[in-house]
């Protein structure tokens, strides 16, 4: 569905990638682990245009999708949760999963995916006309999340979404992602430093070092990998 | 969306309103009248302004560059450019001179927009400080141009320009930029220019072309300052290049600070307010019992502003009105916070 080739790219002169080559199939989770630092975000934000590549293709679903508008990729059905839950503080939260369907031409089928999202999180459905910088941590990743999927993508790509967020909630928000790769069939691409967590609801991953993949498998045979284990898992 | 109609016949009120009391406008003494226009100018411009600054969060100083150039655009316009037009309709009548009027003040807004399109388009790619700075330039690169085209006038300003501003033309124009600004916010296609403001990176994510957005508030914001320059032209029947500095640029900032940046009510009211103080200022500084250090201060109106702006900055730095409940709780990053401390990129 998503495929990487030799991406490379650069903020000024220091390159941020190198070569990253990498593998999204249909309908599963994958998930791209490293330490700080190692491109994982610009990797994301390389695919959904907010960054330039020098170097290398991005396809998705069979198409270039290399330095196209960020606009142009959401349009395509790739929607990116950036970094540090960035929403918009100043809108209540229901105007935030409304501008979440910004693209859509279907208008009429609004309400569903409302229901939808709300069922998903409760607690964003109790808040829906809450100013969105008054709601906790936790709920604003939540509602990140839930304007992701407004846009109605077929890919979605999460950046650290247990970023600062209190240990209860994680568990609930990666509860979730499972729940939408299972149910609405949505393929994940998923940046996340707490790798255990990552490697447990993934099919697929890959380990990030200063700009290269060095590593990648089957998420169960990377959890066993020594040199995982050693690096990211707390000695295992 | 159930409030539609109600700004649709707010307008209409509005507009209504203004032809009434224009007709009443002879039996106004004419100083007061002047001031009147006056106020309707700048809630003209601090409104639009606001659009930009407020609204969409880019941080423009450049308002006093658009105005100039809608007010020598709409001078040249009915001065030289209007002879063939009034013959046709058979001579000065009112229907002749209203006509003409809208057709020059649509032509400065018109030029003021391009003016907006070309800055726009290269330069808000930038953000915070260097916006301004490359705003606050374009300004004074308009100022100096227009000193050195002699066709205007040059140094010694444009004068013989006629007098068609009334207040129907200048309270019609106010009110319909609050309208345009408004409905334009109040839409889910309008919301996109908050979430600018919020965050860009979030707004693109969900794809919004974060970039249609500024330049569509630069440019819509330049166009009502062009037409409020040419309701100016037509009133003081003179201009002078160096009636449109950068103090002028800062003065309508102030406005939109004041009333509280995203805050149309708010930046309105703050409009009406500082023109009626600049004014009074003038006779503050005439009273003869007050000490001759108060008088000067009075004469001198940026000290007068500067001391406004630090205490407001104290006391409500959300603005008089403040963007409203919106800004109620919201996240504690500069970027988020509108306020008159340009947010470093």
């Amino acid at each position: 569905m998503l495929e990487l080739t030799d991406v490379a790219v650069s903020y000024g002169s220091i390159n941020a990638l190198h070569d990253v080559s990498l593998k999204v199939e249909t309908g599963s989770i994958v998930t791209l682990i490293g330490a700080n630092g190692a491109g994982k975000s610009t990797t994301l934000r390389a695919i959904s245009g907010l960054l330039r590549v020098n170097n290398g293709w991005i396809r998705y679903e069979d198409q270039d999708i290399t330095n196209s508008a960020p606009h142009k990729i959401v349009a395509r059905g790739i929607s990116h949760v950036p970094e540090g839950r960035m929403i918009f503080a100043n809108l209540t939260v229901h105007e935030n999963l409304l501008m979440g369907a910004y693209l859509r031409k279907d208008r009429g089928k609004l309400g569903q995916d409302f229901d939808f999202v709300f069922n998903m999180f409760p607690r964003l459905k109790e808040r829906a006309k809450q100013v969105a910088g008054t709601l906790s941590g936790g709920e604003q990743q939540m509602l990140a999340i839930g304007r992701a999927l407004m846009s109605k993508p077929r890919c979605l790509m999460l950046d650290e979404p247990s970023l600062g967020i209190a240990p209860l909630l994680v568990k609930t928000i990666f509860q979730k992602i499972t729940e939408i790769n299972q149910s609405l069939g949505i393929t994940i691409l998923l940046v996340e430093q707490n790798a255990n967590l990552a490697l447990e609801v993934s099919h697929y991953g890959y380990v990030l070092e200063t700009g290269h993949i060095i590593l990648h498998d089957k998420s169960p045979a990377l959890r066993a990998n020594e040199r995982v284990k050693d690096a990211y898992l707390g000695g295992g | 969306m159930k409030y539609r109609h109600t700004k649709q016949i707010a307008l209409l009120v509005a507009v209504i309103l203004a032809a009434v009391a224009s007709r009443f406008s002879g039996s106004i003494n004419p100083y007061y009248l002047q001031v009147i226009l006056f106020i309707g100018i700048n809630v003209t411009l601090a409104t639009s302004l606001n659009l930009i600054n407020g609204y969409t969060g880019q941080f423009s100083l450049g308002h006093a560059g658009f105005m100039a150039i809608g007010a020598y655009a709409s001078a040249y316009l009915s001065t030289e450019k209007s002879a063939g037009i009034f013959q046709a309709l058979g001579g000065a009548n009112a229907f002749s001179i209203a006509l003409i009027f809208a057709l020059v003040l649509l032509g400065g807004g018109i030029a003021a927009a391009l003016a907006g399109l070309i800055v726009g388009v290269p330069s808000l790619r930038l953000k915070g400080d260097y916006l301004a700075i490359v705003t606050l330039g374009f300004g004074e690169i308009i100022r100096v141009l227009i000193q050195n085209t002699d066709a205007v006038g040059g140094p010694r300003g444009y004068s013989g320009i006629a007098g068609y501003t009334t207040l129907f033309w200048t309270y019609a124009v106010a009110a319909l930029t609050i309208y345009v600004v408004l409905s334009m916010v109040d839409s889910t296609y309008g919301r996109g220019f908050l979430t600018v403001r919020d965050d860009e990176v979030a707004a693109e994510s969900v794809g919004i072309n974060t970039t249609r957005y500024k330049v569509t508030a630069f440019v819509l914001g330049a166009f009502f300052a062009g037409v409020a320059g040419g309701l100016y032209a037509h009133t003081t029947t003179y201009i002078n290049p160096s009636g449109f500095d950068f103090q002028l640029s800062i003065q309508i900032v102030i406005m939109v600070i004041l009333g509280g940046m995203g805050s149309t009510a708010g930046v309105a009211f703050a409009a009406v307010l500082l023109t009626l103080l600049l004014e009074y200022l003038r006779f503050v500084a005439g009273y003869e019992w007050l000490p001759d250090l108060v008088r000067r201060i009075a004469s001198n109106r940026m000290i007068i502003f500067s001391l406004v702006l630090i205490a407001l900055m104290l006391l409500r730095p959300q603005g008089l009105f403040g963007a409203l409940p919106r800004m109620a709780g919201g996240r504690k990053t500069p970027k988020s916070q509108p306020g008159p401390t340009i947010a470093t990129p």
